[in-house]
């Protein structure tokens, strides 16, 4: 235990056993442990995967950080880096990923698209953005990030665990969690929480009877 | 276009009078010819006049003359230009007879043309849609089709510059999201399309006899760890043996297209480098070409020479990538793959020290290059190419070649005959490595490849480990015209002209193609004067080379498929646009 953090529960420890003695809080032991062993998913999407690739790679290496184990299962995995553009094609298998992750899991969202669309933002099948559907906990621009900048994600993502109390995470509850609900492919992405304004402004647009031509949405 | 092509297609106009008209419109090229006639021309093509490659299929919408486009690039395999071969139906219900029975490498790309345009394939066997999803509302790349974030037909756009009123897309569509809905729709009225209309395309052998083995669909993807991306495979299994197999792909479409012909011209550039992105400089390049095609102007002899040079960088990077990633494929996890990524850092520590960025190049320009390549990197290709990449490159050779299990599991593994490479318009390493000597360097230069040394290496048996080989051979090329390229290289400008945001582009067509890495990578750009491109299309060579992936798996185990598409060497943004 070389963390100088974990010697600091302000109890007296009787010289003689400084060495084999340390006093800490559950909060700290636990997220130190945690934090140090974040197993990511195996889960490339786009360019971004290419860099995590390479992060994971010799000369980078996050196995110093205790994550050299990519796992290609969801059920083994506790940290999601969404690498690259969600696409609406994708979104339903990337929700249903999320939700089959044991708890406690973090998201980061890895580069402009993940983030928030980036480069192809104004396209017809990409999500803006992945925390419309599952919540992220850390995001890291650039287009694609260099390693080292996914590098300072993870060691963001380690402070934040570092901060976490495990009398106010969301899990370990009486209940288990809410699963997400998973997007439906449509005419176009359907989210499930949103089917009442769907409806709405669908049910809006046809009583204006100003019927859209084929492929043609109401622009304001 | 050169001389024997002209000589050629005026025997096409005469053997078809009144059947074949040239394309006479300014700008353009190529032959007109009606639907109804085009198999029999197409068959005479192929049949006579020894067309027997099919490169690249693409639908152009022309909403002004309320027309809808065909157009065909058929080359021959023994080299030479193209031969545009064109078709025009009303846009109303547009039917035009699907090559797929003549030429089986169009499956895909007619199956695209139909999804993103909705130009309907008559005797197309499985006219479904491939980059978006079944029940996707209308057909994405019509002109007068919009996307849920529309602002303006074309960039820059006016709302956000001069003036610059900034907003979030959001704000202005009526569901605050990327998405748009038909009028009247009713979510919960919607069923979801299931794989129904998929499973049902699957041939499913009945076997006679009393023992029947039951066959089994297994669905590889889009989360798979070996799938290179987000990249799905439907197989049909008959015990451990592959009975066939459907790729499923649009899991990464992220409208490369749609955004391109909403773009100025230079603002693709940065695109491109996200299609193939572990080869961004080789967009570039056939992007850089096709517009330069158009403009009608030259980049100065030092610029073409760093071309070149950053060209076969990339074909280095990107094969020993692929190599490492076969090795992953095959169980070798991650330490071979580990070899392949430490000469790929150093080769992008050159691309940073060049454009800025390690992956995302956006290093070419129209008529040269962005910048010069300062004298401290010039070093430090010459010690690469002279030194360090041959050297890893036989120590790679060394490792694995011979490997027993390399060999057990890859050698007479996913066969490909050179006819049927040829029919399924497979190109690159995987046309080369089944016997056709036919590499676009060669059989239609470009660039200054003509002025370089180099052999097209072939492998004729087709299968895994030949490819894997071809590839070998290709970065020993590579090196060697590398080595030249270092030997030649002029001082001088880097771009012809002024360097400019807003490029003059004459109206007309044009197709650039270059020899990428994974095969012939091919921008179809269309322009009709505006600074923007009114139809930009990209023949992706992985996307195409997915095609003839049934073939290869029929017969073969399971877990061989996983090394067949390792073997193609995909890259889902290239794929998927």
């Amino acid at each position: 235990m070389g963390d100088e953090n974990l010697n600091s529960a302000g109890y007296e420890i009787p010289p003689e056993m400084q060495s084999q003695v340390a006093i800490t809080t559950l909060d700290k032991i636990y997220n130190w442990s945690r934090k140090n062993s974040l197993w990511p998913m195996m889960f490339g999407l786009a360019c971004c995967a290419i860099e995590m690739i390479g992060t994971a790679a010799s000369r980078f290496d996050f196995s110093r950080f205790g994550m050299e184990v990519m796992r290609p299962s969801p059920r083994q995995a506790d940290l999601m880096i969404v690498s690259g553009t969600v696409t609406k094609k994708m979104i339903p298998q990337i929700v249903r990923l999320y939700n089959q992750m044991p708890e406690p899991r973090y998201v980061i969202a890895m580069g402009a698209c993940a983030s928030g669309g980036g480069p192809f933002k104004e396209g017809y099948t990409v999500v803006a953005g992945v925390d419309k559907f599952i919540p992220v906990d850390v995001y890291i621009p650039g287009c694609p990030p260099t390693p080292q900048a996914l590098l300072h994600g993870f060691i963001t993502l380690m402070k934040k665990i570092e901060k976490q109390s495990l009398r106010s995470v969301p899990w370990y509850q009486k209940t288990p969690g809410e699963p997400i609900p998973i997007p439906i492919l449509g005419p176009d992405l359907m989210d499930p929480r949103k089917f009442d304004q769907i409806k709405q402004v669908c049910g809006k647009l046809a009583e204006q009877g100003n019927e859209p031509a084929e492929g043609e949405a109401a622009h304001e | 276009m050169n001389e024997q092509v002209e000589v050629q297609s005026s025997s096409l106009s005469d053997r078809f009078p009144e059947i074949v008209l040239p394309d006479t419109r300014t700008g353009y090229s190529g032959f007109l010819v009606k639907p109804e006639n085009l198999i029999a021309v197409v068959r005479t093509l192929r049949e006579e006049m020894g067309y027997d490659y099919l490169s690249s299929v693409t639908g152009v919408d022309y909403l002004p003359e309320n027309k809808m486009e065909v157009v065909y690039h058929f080359y021959r395999t023994t080299g030479g230009g193209a031969l545009v071969l064109k078709t025009q139906v009303e846009r109303e219900n547009p039917v035009v007879p699907s090559l797929t029975p003549l030429f089986p490498g169009a499956e895909f790309q007619e199956r695209e043309a139909w999804d993103l345009l909705g130009i309907r394939f008559a005797d197309h066997p499985d006219l479904r849609r491939i980059l978006t999803w079944e029940g996707f509302h209308g057909h994405p790349l019509r002109k007068d089709w919009k996307e849920p974030f529309f602002e303006e037909e074309a960039k820059p756009f006016k709302s956000r510059w001069p003036e610059g009123h900034v907003y979030r897309a959001e704000d202005k569509n009526p569901f605050h999201d990327n998405v748009q809905f038909p009028a009247g729709f009713d979510p919960e009225l919607w069923s979801p399309e299931t794989d129904e209309l998929l499973y049902a395309g699957l041939k499913r052998v009945d076997k006679t006899g009393d023992f029947l083995t039951e066959q089994v669909v297994v669905n590889l993807g889009p989360q798979h760890p070996s799938t290179h991306g987000v990249f799905r495979m439907v197989v049909v299994l008959d015990g451990e043996t592959v009975v066939d197999l459907k790729p499923i792909m649009g899991y990464l479409h992220r409208n490369h297209e749609k955004i391109g012909e909403r773009n100025t011209f230079l603002q693709n550039m940065p695109f491109t480098d996200r299609l193939d992105y572990v080869c961004s400089m080789s967009n570039n390049f056939g992007y850089a070409l096709a517009v330069e095609k158009l403009m009608g102007i030259h980049p100065p002899e030092r610029a073409e020479y760093i071309r070149v040079m950053m060209a076969e960088l990339t074909r280095y990077l990107n094969h020993i990538f692929s190599i490492g990633f076969l090795l992953n494929d095959l169980g070798a996890f991650f330490t071979p793959m580990l070899y392949a990524l430490e000469e790929r850092e150093l080769i992008l520590d050159v691309f940073e020290a060049v454009s800025g960025s390690r992956m995302m190049c956006n290093y070419f320009r129209f008529g040269g290059v962005a910048r010069d390549i300062p004298d401290e990197v010039m070093q430090k290709i010459r010690k690469l190419v002279l030194d360090r990449l041959p050297r890893k490159l036989d120590e790679m050779d060394y490792f694995i070649t011979h490997n027993e299990i390399v060999r057990g599991r890859c050698e007479g593994v996913g066969v490909l005959t050179a006819e049927r490479a040829i029919a399924l318009s497979a190109s690159g390493p995987v046309l080369r490595a089944s016997g056709v000597p036919y590499d676009v360097r060669r059989a239609d230069p470009y660039s200054i490849y003509e002025r370089f040394e180099f052999n097209i290496p072939v492998r004729y048996n087709g299968d895994i480990y030949d490819r894997y080989l071809l590839r070998l051979d290709e970065m020993r090329q590579s090196l060697r015209i590398l080595q030249q390229v270092l030997r030649d290289i002029p001082e001088g400008p880097i771009m012809s002209g002024k360097p400019q945001y807003q490029v003059r582009v004459p109206a007309g067509e044009a197709y650039g193609r270059v020899e990428g890495p994974k095969g012939e990578l091919g921008f179809y750009v269309v322009s009709n004067g505006k600074p923007n491109p009114w139809r930009y299309h990209v023949r992706a060579p992985t996307f195409i080379n997915l095609t003839s992936l049934a073939e290869m798996c029929r017969g073969q185990k399971i877990a061989d498929v996983v090394t067949v598409l390792g073997s193609i060497d995909i890259v889902l943004g290239e794929v998927d646009r």
